[in-house]
């Protein structure tokens, strides 16, 4: 899929040169071109067939602290000289004057994409949303409605500064996700599943939508005769890959530079100091090839790295983007993105987990004479400045005698980071990964998260059987 | 306001025979500023726009619909839309429901949305108002120890609608925001406070609100601890209500409902909730924040009374869901810009203020929870099962006054059940931007957990 640039090179540098004309330590532009294709089908209809293209471009001028920033559909010279202007309308240190700027030839990821999603037929992504209705339809009566939602795009990205960053990245994303809901004498109750890769259509030979549909519609099943989630504090027994989030939210945020420069985080200067458990090795990983929060450059250029924040319980580093890393003095650590062209980067995970561990997953929930094991996680959400955080379930029981038992209604779960970390007192061997979609400040990225089968001496269960 | 009507009418005038075509076109002025330590951390302004085009074709077994969108107003791309929208269409499954909307006679509200201090007002004035309010946070109280952001934003946005089925509407809002964070407190002690406030213009903009939000708001939560866990009454307070409400709302879907989504689904005409609460989604009132005249689909927003007095008394709809139903649309489709496709929504849903305002609820309740602000909603309410379990920081109610903040704590119980156990409906009701008023709520019997 060899293609032309999305900015010419002189372009970019007359853009760039002029973004600085007012003054100013920095100009960026990023430029990218986005389809997008969907597909709902809800109620045994394919309700939904759509597509779309975003293609714009943000100029970015930092001057001290301060950042301007101004975002346009026109890729033409003429369009981002316009932005380059109003970004630039906030340097007002002085010292500018004329600019050359000299970019080096592009360094690029080139596609790493199989089977490109848009060359592939609709109706063959069509087929697919039936398999999964069929399949979640078949496994019980009691399921009374089956949405399958699938997407793909293929983001091309082009980012160059007056540092000399020159790169060009081509994302493609494939997704598909079911819903269930079934119905029984107590009410309704819901099941989901999905996969997410960096990939091409070709995850498609891999995985089975009809496997998927199964999880998705047995999840809302056995909810039929679950009991209300237990309320107070209990042993829980996360299962492998059903997790992550569980260090997305307990520290994943509160490691972000963004929070650590501004004292707005519980673990601010607390490098080098025992935060966890000495189980806990958690690793922040954009490189994993086909995980959710993959890629080759992050949205400001910068090579995505495997970065390791807590080694055996000790905090080791923080996550970076360019702006917090300069203000430090060091480099980024490859965790600037955005939503799109127009947003601003800021700090943000890739693929988030915790690294495995030595015991037999089963062991774990024999040792557990009475808990709550969670086979599926919900998301959460965090308050980074108390390190307070909670996670929804959608798929738990209740263990008894070491064995699991009961499924239990869905509720939040409530912790403390910094507390439910050092609370980590085993984590097995069954590694998985699963994908997210993280919200910050407004923007959405797609994340990956991970961990094995782990217990957690003690967390509070909000639910409502006391 | 012609270039945008103009546009969609060119799309529409691209269907061919057999063709029913609607073009959604919108275009947005947006300045958003961030003030920091007295510098502006950040200041992006943009203009965007871009449309959305649905193409149905009727044919065997009803009619088939497909969707397109771009990012942009430019006629080539606008026009690959349509040849997009019209390729999906050729795959989606005939459905006997579908069809674009229709003008159904009512007159849209006259609902003056656009307030021109938005444009007039210099950028610099606009950055001083963050700065101002970064600095009064930082002098406000020696608690404070950290104000990580104070963001301005405003929007200006045009919308046009038209289709080959008669429908043709142009309408334009603004808004302003101001939100503010505060940190109080030390190390594990630390608490965020969070002001905001949210107007049609600039003039509008409530500081000594944001200020004094963020300042209590953090500051009163100090030496919170886990409390116990037990059966208490729950004051919500505004903002939390305004949230609680949305998601009640999502489930008075009619979309959700002929679907079977909803929790309410085949109850019309039963007690739903006690006899206080009465419940209209109302964009008509140019009070509200997303007050319209049309829907997303360019029909007349009206008020639609859904709970009275306790009694469930209908859903919304847009044009789908109606048909599916069986009844007319409501004038309640929504969609997220020109990238998406309508579906049901509220925009305004209101309760008919009580009594009493937050002082005399609090008096009424002997031991209780208030809660300031919720966690994790998207995750720990099931909208379909009604299961509700959300993180939670307030303070106690004891003997009819707040008390020790608290934290790391759930509160539970099941939507069904909150509703037949809403004590009170607060008269203190204030548009908040969202979808929903905030008031006041007491909700009885919720299981609080903590230790």
């Amino acid at each position: 899929m060899a293609s032309s640039p999305l900015i010419d090179p002189d372009v970019l540098e007359r853009v760039l040169a002029s973004a600085l004309r007012r003054g100013g330590d920095m100009a960026e532009v990023f430029a990218e071109d986005r389809r997008s294709s969907s597909a709902v089908l809800d109620d045994r209809r394919v309700e939904e067939l759509a597509s779309g293209r975003e293609r714009g471009a943000g100029v970015r001028v930092v001057d001290g602290d301060t950042t301007g920033y101004a975002h346009t559909a026109d890729l033409s010279q003429a369009g981002l000289l316009a932005a380059a202007e109003v970004a630039a309308a906030v340097a007002r240190a002085g010292g500018g004057g004329t600019r050359t700027v000299a970019l080096g030839p592009v360094a690029s990821a080139g596609d790493r994409s199989l089977v490109d999603p848009a060359a592939v037929d609709k109706g063959r992504k069509l087929e697919l949303l039936a398999r999964a209705d069929d399949a979640a339809r078949a496994a019980g009566g009691a399921i009374t409605q089956v949405q399958v939602s699938y997407g793909d795009s293929r983001r091309r990205v082009l980012v160059a500064t007056t540092d000399g960053v020159h790169v060009e990245d081509d994302q493609v994303r494939t997704r598909l996700s079911v819903s269930c809901v079934a119905t029984g004498d107590t009410g309704m109750q819901t099941g989901y599943e999905s996969v997410a890769r960096t990939e091409g259509f070709e995850v498609f030979d891999r995985v089975a939508v009809a496997d998927l549909a199964q999880v998705a519609a047995n999840r809302a099943l056995r909810k039929l005769s679950a009991r209300p989630a237990p309320s107070g504090e209990l042993p829980v027994v996360l299962a492998g890959g059903s997790g992550g989030f569980l260090f997305h939210e307990a520290c994943g945020h509160g490691l972000e530079a963004d929070h650590i420069v501004k004292d707005a985080s519980v673990y601010t200067g607390r490098v080098g100091e025992q935060v966890a458990s000495p189980l806990v090795t958690l690793v922040d990983d954009g490189t994993v090839a086909g995980e959710w929060g993959n890629f080759a450059f992050d949205d400001e250029g910068r090579p995505a790295a495997r970065n390791v924040l807590i080694q055996d319980g000790v905090l080791t580093d923080y996550l970076w983007d360019w702006l917090r890393a300069r203000k430090e003095g060091r480099t980024s650590s490859g965790n600037g993105r955005r939503q799109s062209y127009q947003h601003l980067p800021m700090v943000r995970m890739t693929n988030t987990f915790l690294l495995a561990g030595t015991e037999d997953p089963e062991e774990l929930v024999a040792q557990t004479p009475r808990g709550v094991y969670i086979a599926k996680l919900g998301g959460g959400q965090v308050n980074t400045a108390t390190g307070d955080f909670v996670f929804g379930t959608s798929e738990a029981y209740l263990i008894e005698d070491g064995r699991i038992t009961a499924p239990l209604r869905d509720a939040n779960v409530i912790g403390n980071g910094p507390d439910i970390l050092r609370r980590i007192d085993a984590v097995a061997t069954d590694f998985a990964m699963m994908p997210g979609t993280c919200g910050k400040d407004g923007q959405s990225v797609p994340v990956g998260c991970g961990q094995a089968t782990l217990r957690v001496t003690g967390i509070t269960i909000g639910g409502t059987a006391t | 306001m012609s270039d945008l009507v103009a546009l969609a009418d060119r799309v529409v005038d691209g269907a061919r025979a057999g063709e029913e075509v609607e073009a959604y076109v919108a275009r947005g002025h947006d300045v958003e500023i961030r003030a920091y330590e007295g510098e502006i951390e950040s200041l992006s302004s943009a203009t965007t726009g871009g449309v959305g085009v649905r193409v149905l074709v009727r044919g065997e077994g009803g009619a088939r619909l497909g969707f397109a969108w771009a990012g942009s107003l430019e006629a080539d791309v606008v026009d690959d839309a349509l040849a997009e929208a019209r390729d999906n269409a050729a795959f989606a499954t005939p459905d006997p429901h579908l069809a674009l909307a229709e003008p159904d006679g009512v007159t849209p509200a006259e609902l003056d949305l656009w307030d021109p201090t938005v444009a007039e007002t210099a950028t610099d004035d606009k950055v001083a108002l963050a700065l101002e309010v970064e600095r009064r946070l930082r002098a406000a109280d020696p608690r404070i120890r950290q104000v990580p952001s104070v963001d301005y934003a405003d929007e200006r946005v045009e919308v046009a609608l038209a289709s080959t089925t008669g429908i043709r509407a142009y309408s334009c809002r603004t808004g302003a925001y101001l939100a503010a964070a505060a940190i109080a407190g030390d190390g594990p002690d630390s608490h965020t406070g969070t002001g905001i406030s949210a107007a049609r213009g600039f003039a509008g903009l409530d500081v000594e609100r944001v200020c004094a939000d963020a300042v209590a708001r953090s500051t009163r939560m100090l030496g919170a601890t886990k409390p116990p866990s037990g059966r208490v009454t729950v004051v919500f307070d505004q903002r939390a209500a305004s949230t609680l409400l949305a998601i009640v709302s999502g489930a008075l879907s009619g979309e959700a409902v002929v679907k079977g989504r909803s929790f309410f689904a085949g109850r019309v005409g039963e007690q739903v909730a006690t006899g206080s609460v009465t419940l209209a989604d109302d964009p008509t009132d140019a009070r509200a924040f997303r007050a319209a005249a049309y829907d997303a689909e360019g029909l007349a927003c009206r008020r639609n009374l859904l709970i009275e007095s306790g009694v469930l008394l209908g859903f919304l709809y847009d044009t789908v869901s109606a048909r599916r139903a069986g009844v007319a649309s409501t004038g309640s489709a929504v969609r997220g810009g020109y990238a998406g496709t309508p579906g049901v929504g509220c925009r305004a849903v209101v309760l008919v203020p009580g009594q009493l305002d937050l002082e005399g609820i609090l008096a009424s309740v002997e031991t209780g929870l208030f809660v300031q602000s919720m966690i994790g909603v998207h995750s720990g309410v099931n909208p379909v099962s009604g299961d509700f379990s959300v993180g939670v920081e307030g303070l106690m109610v004891r003997g009819g006054e707040l008390a020790e903040p608290i934290r790391e704590a759930t509160i539970a119980s099941t939507l069904q059940r909150m509703l037949q156990s809403v004590l009170h409906v607060g008269c203190d009701l204030e548009w908040l931007p969202g979808v929903a008023a905030g008031q006041t709520l007491a909700v009885a019997d919720m299981q609080l957990s903590g230790n």
